[in-house]
């Protein structure tokens, strides 16, 4: 299959074309079809999207499966992956048919949320295979809408607030790269992003307004796509609309939110800011570094205090988010490695915690931690489940979420050993917050009233947490399944980062010992 | 044989803690006791059989990220071999017990099956305690580490619905943590200095870490000394020394079976196995060292004085353990890890006798720990008493001075505060003194308050005291030989003279006529003790080294143990001056004489006293008032700034802030997306294609995309 990748992502689509086109009526057979079509394209997505995996070369550090094709107004689409991407596809394609089946139980306007799921499906598939500056634009914007309407719709009492703030943030970040990818397109001529990467910014320093720019273009090219990127992930200061959209969202928005959008700003900064404004970065990395060490010693403590369970679990999103910004920005390969990983492992871990939610919010219609307590004693399933994605969370050693950790922290650790040491009491931190959480809800003995019919996970729950269990486990056990395919890209990436900086007389910081 | 013994753990608990629903409740934990058996028997054979060279054993590709390569794999050494057969020996011995001591528990509910739950846990906690001990590189052992942590912190919020064991089992994982959270950062710091945590790279580079300055956080530091100080900031968690002891108390909320073989023979002894583990690095980093001294004699000290006063039963021993546990570190921390070691293995034998000795006891009085509310019970139950008894005399060091004949602890503790004292560490000498007169005090007082005098409390309860199921008693029987017998059987091995520990460890020792001068003139050099060579040449050990002289002469990672070129520790102990050789003995009858004075003679002595020293009396059953104290400076801080970053610092400062920028612009949003609420995503949708729009218009003009 020449053009896999389109094929990919364009079956949701095509699936979401079909139900608005063809399904008719709202009732009932009608919300069983809509599903049913949604899990089907889902699931097939997934299953043409090993294809993608087992076919890849990790060897190769280049794009693969690459597509290419004129387009209106003389665009071009232009479509790959390399191992830094591959994985963020084929995470996004096994999340999917999840979030299909955890909103099995939706009633109002079921067409238009699968059309909306599958619509969102394919631009993050696209987002992460764009490899022209333009389509990547389109795909990074348009799918905030299905993402609005989601909220919007189908999301809770507060859910405009939610939708303003969330727009607000991204908006103005948008803007900015905008500009930038406008400048980007004046300097080097082309919006190919395989020939960007190669393009050599201008760096040499200049002043604005009296102010001293070093690093020059590439400075300000780099804070502007800083400023779209930090929001997406959400880095600490501008974090604050996460959780109150997730809070809104509905449970599979929730888990999409988490585990696919905000990959997206972790990816803008591995696939733009390092390759293409490595100066830029360089002179940013201190404070990026910073800014993470403090989300994640920050958002742990928040999240410590709260009383609403997804808000919490949103607030421990915002500092596992800490890590993957520390790792990259160490820019070493056990740091961009860590990052990547982290942001994988991190895809099945949150899904699963907002699934959890769910799963109790489902039943009681409250999030509420302070309703809970004792569900152990008749949801001793839940109550595994639950402990074992805890446990994830935290980063305990031989799930997922121990790996992404200990590696970002090693790479910081080489760049600024105060980042780190700060960073690594985020662990304790993390434990705090987790372990509260789970003690109020699960354990204690069970004497609110309504909880005491509360029944345990039914088949279709167990069915969509047991994929997200294996892979937790075998990330964590086996981590080479994510690492063989990511190494080699990554030791690309920094060693280009290194060269650029050794062209433009830097050498990277890093932590010094002696003799 | 090693992966079997390795695995078996791990397959029992999977099968006991989810095949129960199919295969029966007796027959999951019986598996999951078979498996543990097995583990065990494969365990002795791997340690009678050890012949002194380290292999290792790879199982499985870990994290590997560029130069970073670490395997799942086994370190099979007399270490490990040692590790092995305590932690299977009292992991199987307690799931024995178990099977008596969880029966018809009065915290469930009839139809509750928690049985099986609790085989699991304690399966999966030798597992992990397993994969610490046989750890090839830092990382898997870090695995273990954590991995014993999460089997502690299920087991002692085992009985969930009590609020006081949840908040324990949350307060002893979090405190690990913060052990932890140091453990990590000296991983981190070895990687970066040698480009690999596999042991055997990291021990070859000990030596150039000494040499190495690093800088890390606010200035450079020697390389060694700081990462050996990080790494057993994380011991100090996990064997819950000084200042992150506060745990171990509370983690008495668990079932007793697991306090026996958790919170006092495996995993608290992980951190002493860790700096014994390093003693290639640790030999290299003396100021480290001496840190390890100074907070494992504190320690020992401290918890004695808090052990003194306790009333509840199981805390009295958990206190003691604290105070055991910093014994070994002060071996360690001298350089005599062998002694670290051994104590570590007699201590296993003893304090779980005396845990499930008390677990006995709580059993026959119907789970009644306040030991105020027992006595007389020495006729109720008296293979418990005996057991106990035996413990008893262990633990307080009972034995014939200046010989190797006595219980297992007089061997062993006396082996350590020879050490002290030849290590040149007045202050630990000392402190462990003192703290084995009291160690003697304490566990002489549980034993009167328990068995003797008048029966007081319920006094239904005690009519009904009954003795324990075969099932219990079986393990006191066994654990009382290892009590009895493990000192003399293994003295020389682990204390005895250079070539013997070293055959024992796989070290290679050096026999050199020359080396006996140096030998001697370290001692000089050291302390001027060698007034006391003289004295001792009368003894039979050192009748022998006259005519051979052995001393260690490995290299870093060589054998089980590292010795430096200039550790003469061992030879200086047995060198000792007779009074230090007695001293303890002379404690520990100090200590008996006045638990009799205070509780059998003078009953009402210990009430008086109280009164008379009251704020002596109070600061040490307040446990020197560290929780109190660390509830004021760590736990509502950090709530408190939490709130207040939540509120203020996103609510009032980020919001309030982007509040600010929007006004100007929201309300032109709201008057557009008040009319309907697509309205608004639309507005967004009109934007982007604006923006798209003017990028291409723009590129348009500038001469088109290609």
């Amino acid at each position: 299959m020449d053009n896999i990748l389109s094929i990919v992502t364009f079956i949701p689509a095509l699936a979401a074309g079909i139900l608005a086109l063809f399904l008719r009526g709202e009732d009932e057979a009608a919300q069983r079809n809509a599903k049913y079509v949604a899990l089907f394209a889902t699931s097939i997505t997934f299953l043409v999207s090993l294809g993608i995996y087992f076919e890849f070369d990790p060897a190769n550090t280049g794009f693969q499966f690459v597509e290419q094709a004129d387009w209106l107004l003389g665009l071009q689409y232009k479509m790959g992956v390399d191992g830094i991407s591959v994985l963020f596809v084929m995470l996004t394609t096994f999340v999917m048919p999840l979030t299909i089946l955890a909103s099995w139980n939706v009633s109002t306007r079921v067409k238009e949320y699968m059309i909306a799921f599958l619509l969102l499906e394919t631009l993050m598939l696209g987002v992460f295979m764009a490899l022209d500056l333009v389509l990547f634009y389109l795909f990074f914007e348009a799918g905030l809408i299905p993402m609005f309407l989601i909220i919007g719709i189908w999301g809770g009492k507060e859910r405009i607030y939610a939708s303003f703030k969330f727009f607000l943030y991204t908006f103005l970040g948008s803007v900015l790269m905008l500009v930038a990818m406008v400048a980007m397109f004046a300097d080097a001529g082309t919006t190919d992003i395989e020939v960007l990467m190669t393009h050599t910014f201008a760096s040499n320093s200049f002043e604005v307004l009296g102010i001293q720019i070093t690093g020059g273009m590439q400075t300000l090219m780099f804070l502007a796509f800083f400023a779209s990127f930090a929001v997406k992930m959400p880095m600490w200061p501008v974090h604050t609309w996460l959780p109150d959209a997730h809070v809104q969202a509905p449970t599979a928005g929730s888990v999409v939110l988490a585990a696919i959008l905000l990959k997206m700003g972790g990816y803008g900064f591995l696939r733009f800011s390092l390759p293409m404004f490595p100066v830029g970065s360089e002179v940013m990395t201190d404070m990026v570094l910073w800014m993470s060490a403090i989300a994640i010693v920050y958002t742990s403590l928040v999240a410590l205090v709260q009383d609403d369970m997804k808000k919490l679990i949103a607030y421990s999103s915002v500092a596992h988010m800490g890590f993957v910004t520390m790792g990259i920005f160490s820019v070493n390969q056990q740091g961009i490695d860590g990052a990547i990983f982290q942001m994988i492992s991190h895809g099945f871990i949150s899904a699963a915690l907002f699934l959890i939610v769910g799963v109790i919010y489902d039943r009681m219609h409250t999030r509420d931690i302070s309703a809970y307590g004792g569900l152990v004693i008749r949801m001793p399933a839940y109550a595994l489940v639950f402990m074992f994605f805890t446990m994830g969370n935290v980063g305990l050693p031989g799930t997922s979420g121990f790996v992404g950790e200990f590696l970002t922290l090693m790479g910081a650790f080489q760049k600024n050993t105060w980042v780190a040491a700060v960073a690594t009491s985020g662990v304790i931190f993390s434990a705090c917050y987790a372990l509260y959480l789970y003690r109020r809800v699960v354990f204690g003995d069970l004497i609110k009233g309504g909880l005491k019919t509360i029944s345990d996970m039914s088949m279709r729950e167990r069915v969509i947490f047991a994929p997200l269990v294996v892979m937790t486990i075998l990330l964590g056990v086996y981590p080479a399944v994510v690492t063989d395919i990511i190494g080699p890209s990554t030791e690309a990436l920094v060693a280009n980062y290194n060269h650029s900086l050794a062209a433009a007389d830097l050498t990277p910081a890093t932590q010094s010992a002696s003799h | 044989m090693e992966t079997i013994l390795l695995f078996a753990p791990l397959i029992g608990s999977i099968i006991c803690g989810f095949g129960y629903k199919y295969i029966g409740e007796k027959a999951a934990m019986w598996t999951s006791t078979g498996m543990l058996f097995l583990s065990a028997f494969l365990s002795w054979i791997s340690f009678l059989t050890f012949d002194g060279v380290t292999q290792h054993i790879e199982i499985l590709r870990w994290i590997e990220s560029g130069s970073l390569s670490t395997s799942w794999g086994i370190r099979l050494d007399r270490l490990t071999t040692i590790m092995l057969i305590v932690i299977t020996t009292v992991s199987s011995l307690v799931h024995l017990y178990s099977f008596g001591y969880m029966d018809k528990d009065p915290q469930w509910k009839e139809d509750e099956s928690y049985k099986p739950r609790f085989f699991a846990y304690l399966s999966f906690f030798t597992f992990a305690m397993l994969m610490l001990v046989t750890s090839d590189n830092l990382v898997q052992m870090f695995f273990g580490w954590e991995g014993v942590g999460v089997a502690s912190y299920l087991l002692i919020g085992f009985y969930y619905r009590k609020p006081t064991a949840n908040a324990a089992a949350i307060k002893a994982f979090v405190v690990n943590r913060v052990g932890d959270f140091g453990f990590a950062l000296g991983i981190f710091g070895l990687f970066f200095l040698t480009d690999s945590i596999n042991l055997n790279d990291v021990f070859a580079a000990a030596p150039k870490l000494a040499e190495t300055q690093l800088t890390f956080l606010w200035t450079e530091w020697n390389a060694a000394n700081l990462l050996a100080f990080l790494l057993f900031v994380g011991a100090m968690g996990k064997s819950a020394q000084l200042f992150l002891h506060t745990w171990l108390p509370d983690a008495m909320e668990g079932p007793t079976p697991v306090s026996a073989l958790i919170h006092a023979a495996t995993m608290v002894t992980a951190g002493v196995f860790l700096v014994c583990r390093m003693s290639p690095l640790m030999e290299f980093a003396p100021e480290a060292m001496a840190f390890v001294t100074v907070i494992g004699a504190s320690t020992a000290f401290f918890a004695a004085t808090v052990g003194l006063v306790q009333t509840d039963i199981k805390r009295v021993i958990a206190y003691s353990t604290c105070s055991q546990l910093g014994y070994m570190f002060v071996a360690a921390g001298v350089g005599m890890y062998s002694a670290a070691m051994f104590h570590l293995l007699t201590h296993a034998f003893f304090k779980a006798l005396l845990f499930l000795g008390a677990g006995s006891v709580i059993n026959a009085m119907h789970h009644e720990q306040e030991m105020t509310e027992y006595g007389g019970l020495r006729k109720k139950i008296p293979y418990t008493y005996w057991a106990m008894m035996i413990g008893t005399l262990a633990i307080t060091g009972v034995g014939i001075p200046l010989t190797h004949i006595g219980f297992a602890g007089f061997l062993s503790k006396d082996a350590i505060i020879e050490s002290a004292y030849a290590g040149g560490s007045g202050y630990g000498f000392w402190m462990l003194v003192i703290a084995a007169a009291m160690t003697s005090f304490y566990s002489w007082r549980l034993m009167f308050l328990t068995f003797f005098g008048k029966p007081r409390g319920d006094k239904h309860t005690h009519d009904h005291a009954h003795e324990s199921p075969m099932t219990m008693l079986i393990p006191l029987g066994v654990l009382s030989v290892g009590a009895v017998l493990a000192g003399m059987l293994w003295y020389g091995s682990f204390f005895g003279h250079a070539d013997q520990v070293g055959k024992f460890y796989g070290i290679p020792v050096a026999e050199a006529s020359a080396h006996g001068e140096t030998s001697d003139h370290g001692e000089t050099d050291s302390h001027g003790e060698s007034t006391g060579h003289s004295d001792d040449t009368g003894h039979g050990e050192a009748a022998a080294e006259g005519e051979h002289h052995y001393v260690f002469a490995g290299e870093p990672g060589e054998g089980g143990l590292y010795f430096g070129k200039d550790n003469t520790v061992l030879d200086d102990a047995h060198a000792a001056p007779a009074w230090v050789k007695v001293s303890p003995f002379i404690a520990m009858l100090g200590g008996l004489l006045m638990a009799i004075w205070f509780y059998i003679i003078n009953p009402s002595l210990p009430g008086r006293l109280a009164q008379a020293q009251k704020p002596l009396y109070l600061f040490f059953k307040n446990k020197w008032y560290f929780d109190e104290l660390y509830d004021a400076i760590f736990v509502k801080p950090a709530m408190a700034l939490g709130r207040f970053l939540w509120k203020s610092g996103d609510g009032k400062a980020i919001d309030g802030f982007l509040n600010g920028v929007a006004m100007g612009v929201v309300p032109f949003f709201t008057r557009l997306a008040g009319r309907a609420q697509t309205g608004f995503i639309f507005t967004y949708a009109f934007w982007m294609v604006l923006g798209i729009v003017a990028l291409v218009t723009w590129m348009s003009i500038g001469g088109g995309a290609h």
